[in-house]
């Protein structure tokens, strides 16, 4: 059974769910309640935020502050202490309220968290997962707008998911909760508010499988995360146009569905990326670079990349606009690929 | 404490209703859905700035945070500059590139009004360093809030500073919130500045809605960092009026907390003691609030009627010389 939800409240019900069926799973983040230190005086002040965009409220009333950790604003700190936890048995679910912050936490992820199992031969696993926000599109400027998918998926030990619908959101939470491995799951902003249909039981969408968003035999148009929404806008744009895209939404980076990609550029022989990152070694070009290396004598033109430009995220609304690649811009990719 | 004459006293007072007015504006327009992205006010904490900033000269430095617009216009930044970087128009601070969150001045050395929490401590620590490595005598302040004793950042700027004997101030403005949590639960330590004697660097905590206070320390502390004495850590207790940012509904703020520290207003406190020591009359503060506001309104004016920045230069900026890496084929 299913039924409308936005994106928002499919994340807060995976979460309440994994956190009903598993004593395990702990939440923690800066203000994932909010109010911590008045509500014991001032019971309104409880759950004030749920985190900045509301995401978690709720979930303090059921599960209480033992579960549902208000941490200081200390990201090393607290995604340390998640690869602890994690090691001594708990099911910690981390949120960085925007992935820019991860910065300032990187070494636990780069060189604890991915590395663990690796250099210990294999005798650890990282069961945590380490939620963030992605993306432009909120007029928040550089430092809280980027999406830095291919920062984690070049390292090799983190799991890297990144939902484009609210079903799909949920599942993989699901799933990345009950993964052994770290799992960088990424939310992006301008997304929460999107609704679709969401099963009410907890079901799972595993890891490392793409979604066919929509079929078409003449060009492949591979989304990423809000661009897969951006790619249908401009495969409904090509449709007036005879032209019949087919878009896939990878869904998670790390593992990669390469036989997704590779076996519809075979039917399609055509193939554009979609990325709102910066351009240079991001998702998009790892996708050009594995269709080039494995399906090239499939291609009847070159590869295309529908990218930013390589440039930190403007403020001004203008140039913010300018920045996120639009339909039009990816139509005319295609345009420009079925000349050839 | 030194004695201020009427000029400074009507400086200081001017500063601190520029402050208010405009952050009222601010919260103005974006409770009317006007201006875009993230906006963070500064009312309540005017003493903190106007009590450490006209003491700078102008070659000292600043860091300040995503909290900055108080700071921006202590140290002088013009209204309308600010006013147009919030609207993100062309001939704002930053040209429309960083918005609300970054619209200070480099040329007036304000080096930052980061956008991560403790991001500004250890540059300006560096700023500082660089000063005295250079023979010179400026000296850095770097404001941050109670938020950002928790992070590695902070630690790490003052073991910097105290092992190299920075000439930094480091300002806290402790606003009893980090976001949404309070103080009280975030540190398990009685203050901020107890935190300061582990590393050796020498601190106090002062009433920081209380110019006056926040000013008679800092003039000993920056004086003493000119004077080759090392780092200082000022905790300003004060209070955030707004939220953590601009439509934050500040449901954890019991409301007998609000009317205690809104009854403790520093621009009250300022004018109480001023007129009550019978310096300035009240009359000649009313005159340059009225004044203010009608800066206020010229400057709002001017960033809507502002342009908008050409889409070129979207790409312009990010290095300060690159070679062209388009391919030619």
């Amino acid at each position: 059974m299913t039924r409308a939800l936005n994106m928002k409240d499919a994340i807060n019900e995976a979460l309440r769910q994994a956190m009903e069926s598993d004593e395990r799973v702990v939440l923690l983040g800066e203000d994932i309640a909010g109010g911590a230190g008045r509500d014991d005086a001032y019971p309104e002040a409880a759950d004030a935020w749920g985190g900045p965009f509301g995401v978690t409220k709720g979930l303090l009333p059921l599960f209480g502050r033992r579960r549902v950790i208000d941490t200081a604003i200390a990201e090393t700190g607290f995604i340390g202490a998640s690869i602890g936890m994690a090691l001594a048995g708990l099911r910690p679910v981390a949120e960085i309220m925007y992935v820019d912050f991860l910065g300032t936490s990187f070494d636990q992820l780069l060189n604890q968290a991915a590395k663990l199992r690796y250099v210990y031969g294999g005798k650890m696993s990282v069961p945590m997962v380490v939620r963030t926000v992605t993306g432009a599109g909120f007029r928040a400027a550089a430092e809280h707008s980027q999406t830095l998918y291919s920062l984690f998926t070049h390292v090799p030990g983190l799991k890297v998911v990144a939902p484009a619908f609210p079903d799909d959101a949920k599942g993989l939470l699901l799933s990345a909760i009950d993964d052994p491995d770290p799992v960088i799951f990424m939310e992006h902003k301008r997304l929460y508010m999107r609704t679709g249909d969401v099963p009410v039981e907890a079901k799972r969408v595993p890891l490392g499988q793409a979604r066919i968003c929509r079929q078409g035999s003449d060009v492949t148009i591979v989304g990423i995360q809000k661009m897969v929404h951006t790619a249908l806008d401009a495969a409904n744009l090509l449709a007036t146009d005879g032209i019949e895209a087919e878009v896939i939404d990878p869904r998670t980076y790390s593992p990669l569905d390469s036989d997704a990609i590779l076996n519809s550029v075979g039917q399609t022989h055509r193939l554009v990326v979609v990325d709102e990152s910066y351009p240079r070694c991001s998702l998009a070009s790892d996708i050009a670079a594995l269709v080039a290396e494995h399906g090239f004598s499939d291609l009847r033109a070159p590869i295309r990349r529908v990218t930013a430009p390589h440039t930190p995220v403007p403020f001004s609304p203008v140039l913010e606009d300018a920045f996120v690649p639009q339909p039009a811009d990816v139509s005319a990719a295609v345009h420009e690929l079925m000349k050839l | 404490m030194e004695q201020l004459d009427r000029a400074t006293l009507f400086d200081l007072w001017t500063r601190m209703v520029r402050i208010r007015r405009f952050e009222e504006r601010i919260s103005e327009l974006k409770a009317a859905d006007v201006l875009p992205g993230y906006t963070h006010t500064y009312s309540g904490e005017e003493a903190v700035a106007c009590g450490v900033i006209p003491l700078l000269l102008g070659d000292d430095w600043i860091t300040s945070t995503y909290r900055n617009h108080g700071h921006a216009i202590a140290r002088g930044v013009p209204l309308a500059a600010i006013a147009s970087e919030v609207y993100g128009k062309a001939d704002g601070i930053c040209g429309g590139k960083g918005g609300s969150m970054h619209a200070v001045d480099q040329s007036l050395r304000i080096i930052g009004g980061m956008g991560i929490v403790a991001g500004g401590l250890p540059i300006a620590t560096g700023a500082a360093f660089a000063s005295a490595f250079l023979g010179g005598t400026q000296v850095a302040v770097a404001f941050f809030g109670d938020g950002a004793v928790h992070q590695g950042a902070w630690h790490e700027a003052l073991d910097f500073a105290a092992m190299f004997r920075a000439p930094v101030l480091f300002v806290c403005e402790n606003n009893l919130y980090a976001e949404a949590t309070a103080v009280d639960y975030h540190l398990r330590c009685q203050s901020v500045a107890e935190m300061a004697g582990p590393y050796g660097i020498k601190a106090a905590t002062v009433d920081g809605m209380n110019l006056f206070e926040v000013r008679s320390v800092a003039v000993e502390a920056i004086d003493r960092a000119r004077r080759g004495g090392g780092p200082f850590l000022l905790e300003a207790k004060t209070y955030r009026y707004g939220g953590q940012y601009e439509g934050d509904t500040q449901t954890y703020k019991p409301p007998k907390e609000v009317e205690y520290w809104r009854a403790r207003d520093p621009l009250l406190a300022f004018r109480e003691k001023v007129i009550s020591g019978g310096e300035v009359t009240a009359d000649s503060l009313d005159e340059i609030d009225t004044e203010v506001r009608a800066e206020i309104d010229g400057a709002f004016r001017h960033a809507e009627e502002a342009e908008w920045p050409e889409l070129t230069s979207l790409v312009t900026d990010v290095y300060t010389t690159y070679p062209e890496e388009t391919p030619t084929r």
